[in-house]
């Protein structure tokens, strides 16, 4: 995703339309992307119940614990708008601490999903163990992923805001990882759904 | 280069030090212009049409006659699959995308797309993507499943061969998503001054809908070929009918996108043929909006149409009912089409050149193929149709006969603008007669092969089906075509001994490309033109009499060849993208992560870590200085 924040034609360019090239590439991205976690909702909705061996979801699954952690991650979106707020007010110091406010309640997220994993894969469900364990690791691991490259994207904002490169007027990049990752958020809503507050039956 | 500001000395010490040079090999590996990304995917894919090409050629030498023993069955089964992922992949899409990437900015009016660096980098991924997918004959066998890869048979089968297939293609669709993600903000907002949405030529259009039918299509694809990715190496059940998976899921996930690809492979050819006939008949093109909303409705409903692929996989009567009906509607939009193109030239003008001779072929021969392609859409036709050389010959016609013709033409068409040079006309004209009778030789039998149901993807047959004369005939014509295919390197080579002197506008054409010199400079406008109407460039040539008379406008207006030395003296450094390392560094760390995928771990890592360095040297690098 780094390849789209810095480019040839600057937000200060005037286009046909009015937005900024980056902008409307990231909203064609998105939307792209929206087909991606579309396709890998459809085939998890598809194999639903479907497993022919346990554990099964309601054998694993731990609601609360998933509805604290989809909590942090849906924090950060708070915390991401609050970043961008802060630059755009030019007030560089604010903008790093809320950065890195966001990318840190990212890693907890992203930790507990990997605790899950973990407890899941000792509970004896694998990738490979039935339909759900196939199913449910790689949506939510493909959605951990799109998580993870937002962390590193932040951090990479982070650490190039020391480079003077951005300002209050090129706040555009910050603009766009905020949108990447109100995106990934959102995405989270409906596999959290999805996955885990619809009941299965078995 | 005129007035493009070379930049001085070296700012800043990145990772790799900014590339100089502007003519030798690190010039080609490092540009960002996009006429030259467009000629590297137009050589690449051309080359990538011989290898293709030879490998049909050994399939119909095979199949020439009963008992073939040209080919043992595995290798059989190699050729037909790479066939396939060749033309349609490597071919097809980055000969479309070489069209693209030249021209979208020269017709609206640009001096680059609206990311050059991520353009270099869609360019070499691709590339890399077609050299890892052929790097398995090397490495223990090629894709052997198919081009469409079914599953099961592609997720169980022991050796690496499907998983080249599957790593290999998630590579090129990542190519193409950004590829696609890019063109489509260049279309939609580098236009030049006046040029509206509706003042784009039909190409762009096209162009334009290619790029979203890419973006939405390909993702679909991409998450087909991790989960077979995923059975094949990590036990996953995605397609495992014994952990209570389903194959048909596979089927889905591919037509899904196989479909919209079909659109993708022909709307190209249609932009070039709509930018060819009015130019060549002398007319403008019949219907604009007709034909603009007509790929527009080809690109919504081709989303609606997937299933007709699968009419013999047990779907039930409803569903196949509701396909075959949404596959006759498609056929609407494109007829709409062939009648306005039927329309431009009526009563036209019209000058028998080369390029218009291949945009007539094209018509011809895509009638041909659409109205096969609409038999397949009766669903008890199809039942004796499906998995036939009847299909075999259908979708030849359309991608072969239709789009490989339409996309010739465009080379005829625009090799003047792009190498400043005009192929021989005479030689021309004999290739695309070679080549229209060598395409009905091979492709017109199959459709009776098939209808004496002679199966598709056999490596041979028996004496006693009677089939080898017509499979005879078809291998006559594949070598026909080859002959064909041989004149025109002929000509492209002979070309380049003669001077550059293609005049800018050598066709008398309408389009904004041929207001500026053939070749365009590296800025290719020195001033951004402004556009007032549709046919911008036609109109400032020629005006119109009361009884509808074409009258030349008087020199002077602007319009023809700009004059010598324009350009140096307009005052004004033009600050062009600077060439970068960095997009073919973060490509080549793709094929690494492949070969780690199927081979071993490590690999993968460095892959990721060069991947990682490339993007950071890129992301921190100004993409001009």
């Amino acid at each position: 995703m780094e390849t789209v924040q810095h480019v040839y034609e600057s937000e200060h360019e005037a286009t046909s339309t009015g937005l900024p090239n980056t902008k409307l590439a990231m909203w064609i991205f998105l939307a792209s992307d929206c087909l991606l976690f579309g396709a890998l909702i459809t085939t998890y909705v598809l194999y639903r119940g479907s497993s022919l061996v346990g554990p099964y979801p309601k054998d694993v699954f731990d609601i609360p614990y998933t509805s604290v952690s989809s909590f942090v991650l849906l924090a950060s979106s708070l915390t991401m708008v609050l970043a961008l707020a802060a630059i755009q007010r030019g007030d560089l110091g604010r903008m790093r601490v809320w950065l890195l406010a966001t990318a840190m309640l990212g890693m907890t997220f992203v930790g507990g999903q990997v605790y899950e994993f973990t407890t899941f894969y000792r509970e004896g469900l694998k990738l490979s163990t039935n339909l759900f364990g196939t199913t449910f690791y790689v949506l939510t691991g493909f959605h951990g992923t799109h998580v993870a490259i937002g962390i590193l994207m932040l951090l990479s904002l982070v650490a190039m805001s020391f480079t003077g490169k951005i300002t209050q007027r090129e706040s555009m990049t910050v603009e766009l990882v905020g949108l990447y990752w109100h995106f990934v958020d959102i995405v989270w809503i409906v596999i959290f759904t999805v996955v885990y507050l619809i009941p299965t039956g078995k | 280069m005129a007035s493009v500001s070379v930049p001085g000395d070296a700012v800043r010490g990145g990772l790799l030090r900014r590339p100089r040079s502007t003519v030798g090999f690190w010039s080609w590996v490092t540009t960002v212009d996009h006429k030259r990304i467009g000629i590297l995917y137009g050589v690449t894919a051309f080359l990538f049409f011989l290898v293709g090409g030879i490998e049909a050629l050994f399939i119909r030498l095979q199949l020439a006659q009963p008992d073939g023993r040209i080919l043992s069955p595995s290798t059989y089964n190699e050729f037909f699959t790479m066939h396939g992922l060749t033309m349609i992949f490597l071919v097809v899409m980055p000969l479309s995308a070489a069209f693209f990437n030249y021209l979208i900015p020269l017709m609206i009016g640009a001096r680059d797309v609206a990311f050059p660096r991520l353009n270099a980098f869609s360019y070499w991924l691709f590339l890399f993507a077609g050299l890892f997918i052929y790097s398995s004959f090397a490495l223990g066998g090629a894709p052997n499943g198919g081009w469409f890869g079914y599953a099961p048979l592609s997720t169980v089968e022991p050796g690496h061969n499907m998983l080249f297939y599957s790593t290999g293609l998630l590579m090129a669709g990542i190519a193409s998503t950004v590829s696609a993600v890019n063109l489509a903000v260049t279309i939609i907002n580098m236009r030049a001054p006046g040029m509206t949405m509706f003042r784009m030529p039909v190409f762009i259009w096209m162009a334009l809908v290619v790029q979203f039918l890419l973006a939405f299509s390909l993702p679909i694809i991409t998450v087909g070929l991790f989960e077979a990715l995923f059975d094949r190496r990590f036990g996953t059940h995605f397609f495992d009918p014994a952990a209570g998976g389903d194959p048909v899921l596979w089927q889905h996930l591919f037509w899904l996108f196989g479909h919209p690809e079909v659109y993708i492979l022909i709307l190209p050819a249609m932009g070039i043929v709509s930018e060819i006939l009015p130019v060549f008949a002398r007319k403008p093109l019949f219907g604009y909006q007709f034909v603009v909303f007509s790929g527009i409705a080809i690109g919504f409903i081709g989303f609606g149409v997937w299933a007709h692929h699968m009419f013999a996989t047990g779907l039930g009567p409803v569903a196949n009912t509701a396909f075959g009906i949404s596959t006759m509607i498609i056929a609407i939009p494109t007829g709409v089409k062939i009648f306005n193109w039927l329309g431009t030239i009526w009563r036209g003008d019209i000058r028998f050149t080369t390029p218009m001779l291949f945009a007539l072929g094209f018509i011809a021969q895509f009638v041909v193929g659409g109205l096969s392609g609409v038999t397949h859409a009766v669903v008890p036709a199809d039942y004796q149709q499906t998995d036939t050389y009847y299909i075999v010959a259908h979708f030849h016609y359309v991608l072969f006969a239709g789009a490989i013709f339409g996309l010739f033409g465009g080379m005829y068409y625009w090799w003047p603008k792009i190498f400043g040079r005009i192929l021989n006309e005479r030689v021309g004209k004999i290739q695309f007669w070679i080549m229209a009778v060598g395409a009905n030789l091979t492709f017109g039998p199959m459709h009776i092969l098939g209808l004496e149901g002679m199966p598709r993807r056999i490596q041979t047959y028996t004496p006693a089906l009677g089939l080898g004369m017509w499979n005879l005939v078809a291998t006559i014509g594949a070598f026909t075509i080859a002959v064909g295919v041989l004149i025109f390197i002929v000509n492209a080579v002979a070309s380049f001994r003669r001077p550059k002197d293609a005049p800018a506008d050598p066709w008398d054409a309408r389009t904004l490309e041929w207001t500026i010199p053939s070749p365009p400079p590296p800025h290719n406008f020195d001033e951004i033109p402004v556009v007032h109407a549709l046919d911008d460039f036609w109109h400032r040539k020629y005006a119109e009499t009361e009884e509808g008379t074409l009258v030349p406008v008087p020199a002077g207006g602007s319009g023809t060849e700009p004059p010598a030395g324009s350009g140096h003296g307009s005052g004004h450094a033009i600050h062009m993208p600077s060439p970068s390392y960095y997009p073919a560094v973060a490509a080549l760390g793709f094929p690494l992560i492949g070969y780690g995928v199927i081979f071993h771990w490590w690999m993968a890592v460095v892959g990721a870590v060069v991947v990682l360095a490339g993007l950071y040297g890129w992301a921190l690098e100004p993409s001009a200085e």
